[in-house]
């Protein structure tokens, strides 16, 4: 074999531009992607940032993931709640982590918010809005603590709070009524919990439990289902099947340990000294 | 008519007491012909990692070998076997590599991953057509059959079931949602994994 028939180059592959193109043509509709139909918000407070987000991903309207975590890691003291293709946020947060990591190798320094911010953006100009990413980008750094949205074609905002996804309006009407400037941390926390709350309880793409992140200059703290109002109470009944219900026809074992047994022959073992 | 739906297919995986469990239907089709009741959607990774690959079928039979290739090459390099969790991550970052033009297959992973202490952790993911990872903690689905498996796998499935007991489960869950499914039936596959075996049953069930 070649060596050039094993390289891939970078970046994306579109090898099956063609065939698919061929198959839509024929009147065979691209399938859907998992989304997060999602409610992520952020806010400013005191001394930092309180990240929040659901915990649901839909794939149309079946609920593909009752549990999903939907706060990325970038840096040690930089978060980003991801909505829109699932597989996108996924990818596109921890494309950046690591250029992140490596930035913050090549400078010395702890790396800064915009300079997330202004790569992620930059990338997904590129693509055209093709990449499907809704952000919510929170973190502190040498300059203080920053907050932003990043939409799917690279635009920005800086604000001191914010929210995204299809339970965005539900969340940004409890942050309107409630967000006061130098919040303490306990509040700006119970006010997340309730935009996020808001959210999970009318919108439909949004649901289950909440996660939270509070980034402070030295410490963040990541707060995974601080609330469960959606747990699902124990089962009335065992359901379970009598064993031998089911009817098979062929069995296979495929026996995983392997069996060694010696059997000395002839009259002494061998000399090994 | 959806391409996924072209060639039909399901498969469910679901978590046990130190075991796992995947299941397949093994038809084949095109659109509403039958072609073969006989159509392996499940393949073994690892001895301890099975994956299915519910979807178009062309792309169930190039991704097989692909992974294959891969694996493999992960194996010399490596001079160990890859963990389900690895390989999970493997099957995610190759379909989102196909992002802009995708691979159309749901994979289904199962498998047993080793904890430090020696024994055995049970594995399962999902991921999409582009390769979004949803680690489940009970069961997954996909296929043609997913919105009627999603249904019965929530109310059949409880948690620690011992092998026996996650067959009977599973194979229940998953004979019965193909039955309300036109693309999916023609037989059934189950794989029990344990920690010290592996049972592969074909299951009787309806041919039509």
């Amino acid at each position: 074999m070649t060596v050039s028939s094993v390289f891939s180059p970078p970046g994306f592959n579109f090898s099956n531009e063609v065939r698919n193109n061929f198959m839509t043509e024929k009147g065979l509709p691209l399938p859907k992607a998992t989304s997060t139909g999602t409610t992520i918000v952020g806010c400013l407070f005191k001394d930092g940032i309180v990240l929040g987000a659901d915990t649901r991903a839909t794939e149309g309207p079946i609920i593909a993931d009752k549990n999903c975590e939907k706060i990325h890691y970038i840096t040690e003291s930089i978060r980003c709640c991801g909505a829109g293709t699932a597989a996108d946020t996924e990818f596109t947060t921890a494309l950046i982590s690591s250029n992140m990591e490596l930035h913050g190798l090549s400078t010395g320094r702890k790396p800064r918010v915009v300079t997330a911010m202004t790569m992620l953006k930059q990338m997904l100009f590129r693509y055209q809005g093709h990449v499907g990413a809704a952000l919510v980008l929170g973190g502190v750094d040498s300059t203080g603590p920053h907050l932003f949205t990043i939409h799917p074609h690279g635009s920005t905002d800086k604000l001191p709070y914010v929210t995204m996804g299809s339970g965005s309006l539900a969340a940004m009407a409890v942050f309107e009524s409630g967000w006061q400037p130098n919040m303490e941390r306990e509040d700006a926390l119970k006010l997340v919990k309730a935009a996020i709350s808001a959210g999970i309880f009318n919108d439909l793409g949004s649901g289950s439990n909440i996660d939270a992140c509070i980034i402070t200059e030295h410490h963040t703290e990541m707060l995974r289902n601080v609330e469960m109002p959606n747990e699902r109470v124990q089962k009335e009944r065992r359901y379970g099947f009598r064993r031998g219900t089911t009817a098979w026809k062929t069995e296979n074992v495929r026996n995983l340990i392997v069996k060694e047994e010696m059997t000395f022959v002839g009259g002494d073992a061998m000399d090994t000294t | 008519m959806s391409i996924m739906e072209y060639n039909g297919g399901s498969v469910v995986a679901m978590v046990g007491k130190d075991c796992v469990a995947i299941a397949s239907d093994l038809r084949l089709g095109n659109q509403a012909l039958g072609i073969s009741s006989n159509f392996q959607k499940i393949f073994p990774v690892t001895d301890r990692i099975y994956l299915g690959l519910p979807g178009l079928a062309t792309d169930v039979t190039t991704l097989r070998e692909r992974f294959r290739f891969r694996v493999n090459m992960y194996t010399i390099k490596e001079e160990r076997e890859i963990e389900p969790e690895t390989f999970a991550h493997l099957v995610s970052s190759t379909l989102y590599e196909h992002r802009f033009g995708p691979y159309f297959v749901e994979p289904v992973m199962a498998g047993l991953s080793k904890t430090p202490s020696g024994g055995v952790k049970p594995f399962i993911a999902a991921t999409d057509l582009i390769g979004c990872l949803n680690f489940a903690k009970d069961f997954v689905v996909a296929g043609t059959a997913s919105s009627k498996l999603f249904g019965v796998a929530e109310g059949l499935w409880e948690p620690d079931l011992e092998p026996e007991d996650l067959f009977e489960t599973i194979s229940q869950t998953l004979l019965n949602a193909v039955d309300r499914d036109a693309f999916s039936g023609w037989g059934c596959i189950v794989h029990v994994i344990t920690k010290d075996k592996v049972v592969t049953r074909t299951l009787k069930g309806r041919m039509d």
